[in-house]
């Protein structure tokens, strides 16, 4: 008799005290993964010029963003041009512009801008090549990535 | 039955749950701005259609970089990168003749502060900014006078938006983005088209 009531009083309750850190665990985890959704960058991690005139980009859906950069391997010499998750050649950017177009809406196309994420170190004739190939797109709006600063002593 | 009306579920970290998932929205949701100079590229012309627009020399501000990053401007100085801004507000603003005739004759530049030289350019609305690059320029330098150029075409905007309505053009630009209103987007375009932004980049040299 007395065992039965023992277990009908002692019931206990969950204990919420690791709480805390399991969501601390999930909120670690979410942090890390949005930084992980970028694009890893095949050629080295381009150095983005200063600008002071900046504009913020609006609208980050509509935004396709093409890096030019050095190779990681320094024995490749030029500029390489990365989109998305592979190094394509300068006459694949209107494929690629393309391909970002057929994703959007049809009447969001128009308000589509490319981003160009290029190192201070690299080739304006690499830049106008693309900026050509933009043309015959279409594709006219066009933002140059900087980072924002008034010094711009290190450009150059 | 008994039991399950004791059972009560804690609720007491549901604040500290709470307080998590707002610091990680806050955290996400600054992440990574991106921001640039912003162009518009001029558009293709079709190959069959000639249309060569003739400028008067005295119109246009000549600005070439070659390989060594160094730059060259009107054909004849050279200069420093930070000399740009300068020289092109100077020429921007000279307003030295009429404008362009769009609807009746062109009209002198009653908003211009230059020195009204007859040999600079005759109007804001006429004068080109033209941009030569060599291939092997470095796009950091690129980049700095495209923002010298910018910042020019800013500094007249604001100088025109602050005598005329006692507010700069990056203020403007600013309240439109807080609260867009059709009286303030007038303005803005008012002073865009006091000043337009003509730039133009030609072939590369080789």
């Amino acid at each position: 008799m007395s065992k039965f009531k023992k277990k009908k009083k002692g019931l206990p309750a969950i204990s919420t005290a690791s709480l805390p850190d399991i969501v601390f665990m999930l909120l670690f985890f979410f942090m890390v993964s949005t930084t992980m959704r970028e694009t890893d960058l095949l050629i080295k991690k381009p150095m983005l010029p200063t600008a002071s005139e900046v504009k913020k980009l609006e609208m980050k859906s509509l935004v396709s963003t093409i890096y030019v950069g050095k190779s990681k391997d320094s024995r490749i010499s030029g500029d390489k041009i990365q989109v998305n998750d592979k190094i394509i050649d300068v006459k694949d950017v209107p494929n690629f512009i393309l391909s970002e177009q057929a994703l959007r809406k049809e009447e969001e196309v128009k308000y589509m801008t490319t981003s160009i994420k290029a190192d201070k170190e690299a080739n304006v004739g690499t830049i106008l090549d693309i900026k050509e190939q933009l043309r015959d797109m279409n594709a006219l709006k066009v933002s140059f990535s900087t980072t924002k600063g008034s010094d711009l002593k290190n450009n150059y | 039955m008994a039991r399950r009306e004791n059972s009560e579920i804690n609720a007491g970290s549901m604040a500290d749950i709470a307080f998590l998932l707002l610091i990680f929205f806050l955290v996400t949701t600054t992440m990574d701005v991106d921001s640039g100079i912003a162009r518009k590229l001029p558009e293709k012309t079709p190959p069959d259609q000639k249309n060569d627009v003739i400028v008067k020399e005295k119109n246009v501000f000549d600005i070439v970089v070659n390989r060594n990053n160094q730059i060259l401007v009107e054909n004849d100085q050279y200069v420093q990168v930070t000399d740009i801004k300068r020289l092109a507000v100077a020429f921007i603003d000279n307003g030295g003749g009429l404008s362009a005739a769009k609807d009746g004759p062109g009209v002198p530049c009653d908003y211009c502060e230059g020195a009204k030289n007859p040999i600079s350019s005759d109007h804001p609305s006429k004068a080109i900014i033209s941009l030569q690059s060599d291939r092997g320029t470095t796009y950091g330098m690129y980049i700095s006078i495209q923002n010298e150029i910018e910042g020019a075409y800013t500094e007249l905007r604001n100088r025109l938006g602050m005598a005329k309505y006692r507010r700069s053009y990056d203020d403007l630009l600013k309240d439109y983005k807080d609260n867009p209103s059709e009286s303030i987007n007038e303005k803005i375009e008012f002073l865009k088209e006091a000043y337009p932004q003509i730039i133009s980049e030609p072939e590369p040299i080789k």
